[in-house]
């Protein structure tokens, strides 16, 4: 009776683009929180672990926080943490089934979006305003 | 009409997890705020203000309870990860492995950066 089961067309939509903002906030929540398990916590530590090391090893992680390019990859992975952070606390608020609605959910996840952005560019200009 | 009643089957590990996986989010957010604050407080930031800032007491129990907290949180959402996504059994489980080992030399780094010296 059992007959080979049927294939099934499959679509996978992988434009986040397409998605509403709720949708989109769990998608970066789950993909910022793998980044942040591998590499940006092993890199953090690595940092950690070399400027707190001696003076040499803090000025020479201070010389390339000049560069462009680590400002950059600091920049993003500021936006992930923050990102995390903001996604997750809405999460704690849905759970406590506040703004479970879905206008008011939506314009949750519009807020989180925006404060991920905010916090990066304070993250930037925490970065310039060092120097 | 009849009315069901859910079984819950399983060792209830589950919702424990989901609390746990919280209230570690709950941790890890404070101790968040309590360096944000302190990176902006010794701005501009300067090799013994960096070194003073790891030496204080507090500061190194927050920060080793913050990776503690991170381990378990970590844990919980890697293997909803790769549960989701790896279907076979040897290579989900080689791969849960990998992440538990990961996070625990995370840990122990961690320890030997903050009293290592």
């Amino acid at each position: 009776m059992s007959a080979a089961p049927k294939t099934r067309p499959k679509y996978y939509d992988l434009n986040l683009a397409h998605l509403p903002p709720p949708g989109l906030v769990s998608i970066l929540h789950r993909i910022s929180g793998a980044a942040l398990f591998f590499p940006l916590l092993p890199i953090a530590l690595y940092i950690l672990h070399v400027t707190l090391g001696s003076q040499e090893g803090y000025d020479r992680w201070a010389a390339l926080f000049h560069r462009p390019g680590v400002k950059l990859i600091v920049i993003l992975a500021a936006w992930g943490y923050a990102h995390h952070f903001f996604a997750g606390l809405r999460y704690l608020l849905l759970d406590l089934h506040i703004g479970i609605e879905k206008v008011p959910a939506r314009t949750s996840a519009v807020i989180v979006l925006v404060l991920g952005v905010v916090s990066a560019l304070f993250v930037a200009w925490y970065m310039w305003s060092i120097q | 009409m009849k009315r069901y009643t859910k079984h819950p089957v399983g060792a209830h590990y589950g919702t424990r997890q989901w609390l746990l996986q919280r209230l570690t989010a709950v941790v890890m957010a404070g101790y968040t705020l309590f360096i944000v604050l302190a990176l902006v407080m010794h701005r501009p930031l300067n090799y013994p203000a960096w070194k003073s800032i790891f030496s204080e007491m507090w500061f190194q129990v927050g920060t080793m309870l913050f990776v503690m907290a991170l381990l378990y949180h970590a844990w919980v959402g890697m293997r909803d990860i790769l549960m989701d996504y790896l279907r076979d059994t040897t290579v989900r489980l080689t791969a849960q492995f990998a992440v538990a080992f990961v996070l625990l030399f995370y840990l122990v780094w961690t320890a030997a950066i903050l009293w290592g010296r």
